[in-house]
């Protein structure tokens, strides 16, 4: 109870907390939320284009559709995509970091020289040239950003199994015998969960951010896929006239973004104590 | 003498690490479904024609060894033919290369220069109505895409207020070049009328680069100030009656500014993977841009081309953090 | 009798935290001498740093005083801004060494600092540092760098304080305490850090150069058989209380309080850890009524358990707080 308080009494941690808790609503009753639920990839020629008022709240776009009803479903789409890249991003960097943290031999050091390889070059850029050859479609934007962000995680985990490997607790499981898979799996993983927690609420944001840039350059889901970079894209030859058609998915994106991030900061501030000052 | 040691392991790890770039790209650029010949030659060539370039460029060659050929091309300085502007790869880097680092470094000294003080004055005033504001604009500025800030921007600076060109690097012909950087070229020549022209190009492209790197920059100079106002040293001064300024200003401020340092190594590579968008929402004529409409076009050197020296700038940068922290902090000598 | 150097009276000191209010100092009250070296001695988490903390005017921003006064010479501590007071007519030996100087400056920088500002030859309020007294300065770091049996001072202050040793280190900080003069140096578990070899040579160097300049020194340490080396009178605190004050002779030989006797009786012959006493410090947030130590104190009767204990004087310059002190006849 007295964590839990203490986590509450932390603004930052809570608005991360709300804001991604009304992205994941917003995403499941997409649907009910919305205004216009079957018109949102439709085209409507006589409500192109059309300022916020009492029936399209945020306005309508090129195609005569409701924003606020396509900014719902574009939530489920950010949501779709985030976790997914930042889920097969864990699922190849957790195990990587983890086997070369705890074994010693030479193919360590080469995994993590392949992660530096993947390092050397800022993410978005790779990001880019991955989705353009694979063509516009979600599950190649969520490939693209899956084989650029693992090394994170590989990064981090390595650098905590590596300190924790001469802990007291994991020689003496080893000393009863216990296989390195179980070990790593048992003892090493549940100790540096909550920085693989951490890493993984900031990496959501980060993947959001990258899949909003992949959708404006054209190289996400195809239109007219509700997708908040491509609306943001589409709005450009409207300027200035539909000012509204760029603002609502920017603010929306930026919303969502900074609701990770505080989120991640919360976390990671409740965790580590001794980061709490510094922050 | 031990960061020194880690910078010259540093540097003979480029050569491997780039390897590895080059590879990757390469395997990633080759399993595009485009015929690159065909591209070349163009839609309605005949197919003798297409099979002669395949055989020119060595297309026809299994992977492995166009590799191990474009590999040796480059370290000979050889980037390849780019199959859009049928020129060298590299003539075109390096023609595009000065309005980025134009770009970049009017970004970065704007970040350092606004970035700098607000961290510390957020770290000396911590918890007031000050510091809470300051890291709301930072929290924001970290969250914001920069392809939107760049619409914001040009909707209220360009069309609503006309006060800045919507894109686009100069009207007409930029001065005739001596370093590239127009602005500074413009001032060589005396010529302040296109100064500043082409700072009211820069205007726009510069603040939605610098937002998220100033970001990045308070949050790092407010940490590091934080950090170092709890260690001993400066609870002796204070406890000695050092006046607070001097601990302040000559003593938590060296302490924190290398740290700092290091992040804008890292900032300034961040600024170039930015590049691509924002220079692509402002027309900006860079390596952004050229990276942007070569991946458009799938021409494949030139991509590689561009990541290879983003690559190589990268990992320039951490180095010359590496050299920089050495000779500011003495226990790293 | 001389009047006192500094008194703490009745000093209630609580940091406020997550789970409330901590009382760490509760009414403590003791009193220094020109010149003489006091050792405030106690387990950790007694309050002694924050004692020493709380004198120099240095508390961190969690911590409030709530009662009490502390006055040195004529002047309230309490009062105003010591900042002038600090580092020129107390100054401060820190128990880090190693972190107490900053990484990015020489020594003799760092050392020319303090000087600038509390060298003894400076005028209140003087702006701006004049060559002649730099100079006057420089030669008596040299001065104070060879009185603590630093040779070689001038290739000494060249250096960044990372090449020099613990015991280096902890030299140059003596030499910086007294360099300003002063008639009260703070010194907190000043060798908790260093080397066993070398703790007994740099607490005897503190003391010799002490009494020759004819500065108090106020030691906190949680080793009785340092205080013992070196100190003149020792003050024992126990969970925010002082319990007993005495002459190092009397104290050690006549203690009256039930805990200063089950301290002394738990130290080992050899060396002197403080250990084995039963049951555990009490925690500041629910301090016992009564008598702080009477969960562990065999004399306790119904009286501890009830009523506060004020500090009696029962022989002249020995304080105890307790209701049933050892007596013992006069010397």
């Amino acid at each position: 109870m007295k964590t839990l308080r203490r986590l509450a009494r932390d603004r930052a941690l809570v608005t991360g907390m709300v804001i991604v808790s009304l992205l994941v609503l917003a995403a499941i009753f997409a649907t009910p939320l919305s205004n216009f639920p079957g018109h949102v990839t439709g085209f409507d020629p006589a409500f192109r284009l059309k300022p916020p008022g009492e029936v399209f709240w945020l306005g309508t776009d090129r195609m005569g559709a409701d924003l606020y009803s396509r900014l719902l479903f574009g939530a489920r789409l950010t949501i779709l995509i985030s976790i997914s890249a930042t889920a097969v991003a864990v699922l190849i960097g957790v195990p990587m970091g983890l086997v070369a943290g705890y074994f010693d031999r030479w193919y360590s050091d080469l995994l993590m020289r392949v992660s530096d390889v993947f390092l050397a070059v800022p993410q978005i850029v790779l990001a880019i040239a991955i989705a353009q050859t694979l063509g516009p479609a979600i599950q190649n934007v969520i490939l693209a950003l899956s084989a650029t962000y693992w090394p994170f995680w590989a990064r981090i985990v390595y650098a905590e199994t590596r300190s924790l490997r001469n802990e007291v607790f994991i020689e003496a499981a080893i000393a009863m015998g216990a296989s390195p898979l179980r070990v790593m799996v048992l003892h090493v993983l549940p100790s540096i969960a909550s920085s693989i927690i951490v890493r993984t609420t900031i990496g959501m944001g980060a993947t959001i951010l990258a899949a909003a840039s992949l959708g404006f350059l054209g190289l996400g889901a195809p239109p007219p896929t509700p997708e908040w970079g491509r609306m943001i894209a589409e709005s450009r030859e409207f300027l200035p006239q539909a000012w509204w058609y760029a603002t609502a998915p920017g603010i929306a994106i930026l919303l969502v973004v900074m609701g990770f991030n505080l989120l991640g900061d919360g976390l990671r501030d409740a965790i580590d104590p001794r980061i709490r000052r510094g922050s | 003498m031990r960061l020194l040691a880690l910078a010259l392991r540093r540097f003979l790890w480029m050569p491997p690490t780039l390897l590895g770039l080059t590879l990757i790209v390469f395997s990633v650029s080759h399993i595009i479904p485009a015929d690159p010949a065909r591209v070349l030659a163009g839609e309605n060539a005949p197919v003798e024609q297409v099979e002669a370039l395949r055989r020119k460029y060595g297309l026809d060659k299994p992977l492995p060894e166009q590799f191990v050929r474009y590999v040796t091309d480059v370290v000979g300085g050889n980037m390849g033919q780019s199959l859009y502007t049928q020129r060298q790869v590299a003539s075109d880097l390096v023609e595009r290369l000065p309005a980025t680092f134009e770009l970049a470094l009017f970004a970065i000294t704007l970040a350092v220069l606004v970035g700098l003080p607000l961290g510390v004055v957020s770290a000396l005033y911590r918890n007031t109505w000050l510091d809470h504001a300051v890291r709301l604009v930072t929290i924001a500025g970290l969250a914001m895409a920069a392809f939107w800030l760049a619409i914001l921007l040009q909707l209220l600076f360009s069309m609503q207020w006309n006060l800045t060109p919507v894109q686009g690097r100069i009207d007409g012909w930029g001065p005739d070049p001596i370093t590239g950087f127009y602005t500074v070229d413009a001032l060589i020549r005396g010529d302040f009328a296109t100064l500043a022209t082409s700072l009211r190009y820069l205007f726009l492209p510069m603040i939605t680069l610098a937002i998220p790197a100033m970001a990045t920059i308070v949050r790092f100079t407010r940490a590091g100030v934080l950090n170092v106002m709890n260690s001993n040293f400066v609870f002796y001064q204070a406890a000695m009656g050092l006046p607070r300024r001097v601990v302040i200003w000559k003593y938590i401020l060296r302490a924190a500014l290398i740290g700092t340092l290091t992040q804008i190594g890292l900032v300034f590579g961040n600024l170039l993977a930015g590049a691509v968008v924002v220079e692509t929402v402002f027309s900006w004529p860079g390596l952004g841009t050229y990276a942007y409409n070569s991946i458009l076009q799938s021409d494949y050197n030139a991509i590689m081309g561009f990541t290879l020296f983003t690559g190589a700038v990268f990992i320039g940068m951490n180095l010359l953090v590496d050299i920089a922290q050495a000779v500011l902090d003495p226990r790293s000598r | 009798m001389a009047p006192d150097l500094l008194s703490v009276r009745d000093l209630t000191v609580g940091f406020a935290t997550e789970n409330g209010i901590a009382r760490v100092l509760d009414h403590v009250s003791f009193a220094m001498r020109p010149g003489e070296i006091m050792g405030l001695v106690g387990e950790s988490g007694c309050g002694k740093t924050t004692l020493a903390r709380a004198i120099l005017g240095v508390l961190p921003e969690s911590a409030g005083i709530d009662s009490g006064a502390i006055t040195f010479g004529t002047t309230n501590l309490l009062g105003a801004d010591t900042q002038a007071i600090r580092g020129r007519d107390i100054t401060f030996i820190p128990q880090d060494p190693f972190g107490s100087f900053s990484p990015l400056f020489t020594v003799g920088d760092q050392m020319a600092e303090l000087m600038r500002w509390k060298s003894p030859e400076r005028a209140a309020g003087e702006r701006g540092y004049k060559r002649e007294r730099r100079r006057n300065d420089a030669a008596r770091i040299i001065a104070a760098l060879k009185a603590v049996q630093l040779p070689d001072a001038e290739r000494l202050l060249r250096k960044y304080p990372h090449e020099l040793s613990g015991g280096q280190r902890q030299r140059v900080m003596i030499a910086m305490a007294l360099l300003p003069e002063p008639r009260l140096v703070i010194a907190d578990e000043p060798t908790t850090a260093l080397d066993v070899t070398i703790q007994a040579q740099i607490l005897k160097l503190l003391r010799e150069l002490a009494t020759e300049r004819g500065a108090s020194v106020l030691f906190t340490t949680h080793d009785l058989g340092t205080a013992w080396e070196i100190c003149d009178r020792i003050t024992v605190m126990y969970a925010g209380q002082e319990a007993e004050t005495a002459e190092v002779a009397d104290f050690f030989s006549r203690p009256r309080h039930p805990y200063t006797a089950m301290l002394l009786a738990s130290l080992p012959t050899q060396g002197s850890a403080l250990k084995g006493i039963p049951g555990d410090v009490p925690s500041p947030f629910t301090p016992p009524p009564g008598c702080r130590f009477h969960p562990r104190c065999p004399r306790a009767s119904e009286i501890c358990r009830a009523s506060h204990n004020e500090t009696a004087e029962p022989a002249p310059g020995h304080h105890v707080r307790c209701h049933h002190p050892h007596l013992w006849p006069a010397a």
